[in-house]
């Protein structure tokens, strides 16, 4: 088996250019490559555009690049937790584009699978669908969608071999399975590294030839959005 | 006047044994503490799980399981979890029997608005669209009215909007009504305390009274 592995993020994000585009894995502060983004952070990439459902929180995930500028543009569905994200858009200083989530989901589902668009009901009638070409099928109308590539895509997940095979937990699969295929390199950090063999092949969510880098992440915070606690 | 719990509950007697249902954030979210426990649903979470469960216990917070809300949550027996892309696909390939969300407006002819004031406030879409462009049956909770008391179920919808003609069944503070296939909305109920005069000062879309309005039993 081919070995896929580098020593930590450091290594794994080193040839991350400026001007750039990312892919990066994650709902909320869910399933998000923590470990990848602090070496972004701290090696100063700029012009940054990163495709992500959503853009962190003021102090983590996403939200860590854009409070340093090193993003010049979001490609997200929801960005509701970020007071300085809204600020850097509403100021002009970040270009932002909002996606309905499916259609986000599908467009990265669809560069990884090599279609380069498709139609979806999605957004018909409202200002997501300006310029857009519309068809109907069956009496329904729907909207021309285009896939979406990455230079660089960033994925997190629980569990991963050398060969690059990944297993996710939980609501932290989210994006990270398309993602993982629609990147031109792609990186992904794990809680648990094992050799192959180790993981069960019918429990592979992400099979290792979309990976090209992977290593063991540590220190996750896994920080929560909402605590919320039954009695 | 209904309260957001008032709100929840009406909405709770539309669910029926069976369904798999999407709820949105905010009093949709409440829903799922009134649907009678003899009653089998499952609710879909468009983050990646089948068979939401209550919040957790101290002990059982979990930071990978959370809702669309970012709230942590626990799985029911029999869940199933997914990735982003067959989420919506479940979605848009109408396989989800109800979704239930909040609106801001919402128009005669069943346009929906919720995700978004011009200058204002830019959250995105998220979901929203998607789901109200697939959904077999859309039940919209919402206030009547704006704090200041003008109707927000119109002729046509002054914000950006998030679907048309999909919105079928609105239960507001005030009322059930139904958006009607030919447009107008069709008073079904009051809220306890409500007149039918007040519900038709407070609805500037057509509104269609026929016979006796009853007040709605929560």
């Amino acid at each position: 088996m081919i070995s896929k592995v580098v020593s930590g993020p450091d290594e794994a994000v080193q040839d991350i250019f400026d001007q750039a585009t990312l892919m990066l894995g994650g709902f909320g502060l869910c399933g998000i490559p923590e470990n990848c983004i602090a070496s972004i952070l701290k090696k100063g990439t700029k012009g940054l555009t990163c495709i992500s459902n959503n853009a962190g929180v003021d102090d983590f995930g996403i939200g860590l690049l854009l409070k340093t500028r090193q993003v010049k543009k979001m490609i997200s569905s929801y960005v509701g937790e970020n007071a300085e994200f809204e600020r850097q858009l509403l100021s002009g200083e970040l270009e932002v584009e909002l996606i309905p989530q499916g259609t986000l989901a599908e467009r990265v589902r669809a560069g990884g699978a090599g279609i380069p668009a498709f139609f979806t009901p999605a957004g018909v009638g409202t200002e997501v669908a300006a310029g857009k070409e519309v068809r109907e099928f069956e009496g329904k109308k729907y909207l021309l969608e285009n896939w979406l590539r990455a230079d660089f895509s960033i994925v997190k997940a629980w569990k991963g071999d050398t060969a690059g095979n990944l297993v996710y937990k939980g609501t932290a699969r989210n994006f990270n399975p398309m993602m993982a295929a629609a990147g031109k390199i792609t990186i992904a950090e794990v809680e648990e590294l094992v050799p192959v063999g180790e993981l069960n092949p019918n429990h592979i969510h992400t099979p290792g030839i979309y990976v090209q880098r992977i290593f063991h992440g540590k220190n996750y915070e896994k920080r929560i959005e909402q605590r919320t606690i039954s009695k | 006047m209904l309260d957001k719990t008032g709100i929840a509950k009406r909405i709770a007697k539309e669910v029926k044994d069976g369904m798999y249902i999407n709820l949105g954030i905010g009093i949709p979210t409440l829903v799922a503490n009134y649907i009678p426990s003899h009653l089998n649903v499952v609710l879909q979470s468009e983050n990646g799980l089948l068979g939401i469960g209550p919040f957790p216990k101290e002990d059982e917070v979990d930071p990978d399981l959370i809702n669309a809300g970012k709230q942590t949550i626990t799985m029911m027996p029999g869940s199933a979890l997914f990735n982003s892309a067959e989420s919506f696909a479940m979605i848009r390939g109408g396989h989800v029997d109800l979704t239930i969300l909040g609106a801001m407006e919402v128009s005669e002819q069943g346009d929906i608005a919720n995700w978004k004031v011009p200058g204002k406030m830019v959250k995105g879409m998220g979901g929203a669209m998607d789901l109200v462009a697939s959904a077999k049956h859309i039940i919209v909770a919402m206030q009547h009215c704006s704090k200041e008391g003008a109707s927000k179920l119109l002729k046509s919808c002054t914000l950006p909007i998030t679907g048309i003609k999909c919105v079928k069944r609105i239960v507001s503070d005030l009322a059930v009504l139904d958006v009607l296939p030919q447009g107008g909305f069709r008073l079904l109920e009051r809220a306890p305390g409500i007149s039918v005069e007040q519900i038709k000062n407070a609805t500037a879309g057509s509104l269609l009274i026929e016979g006796d309005i009853p007040e709605m039993t929560i």
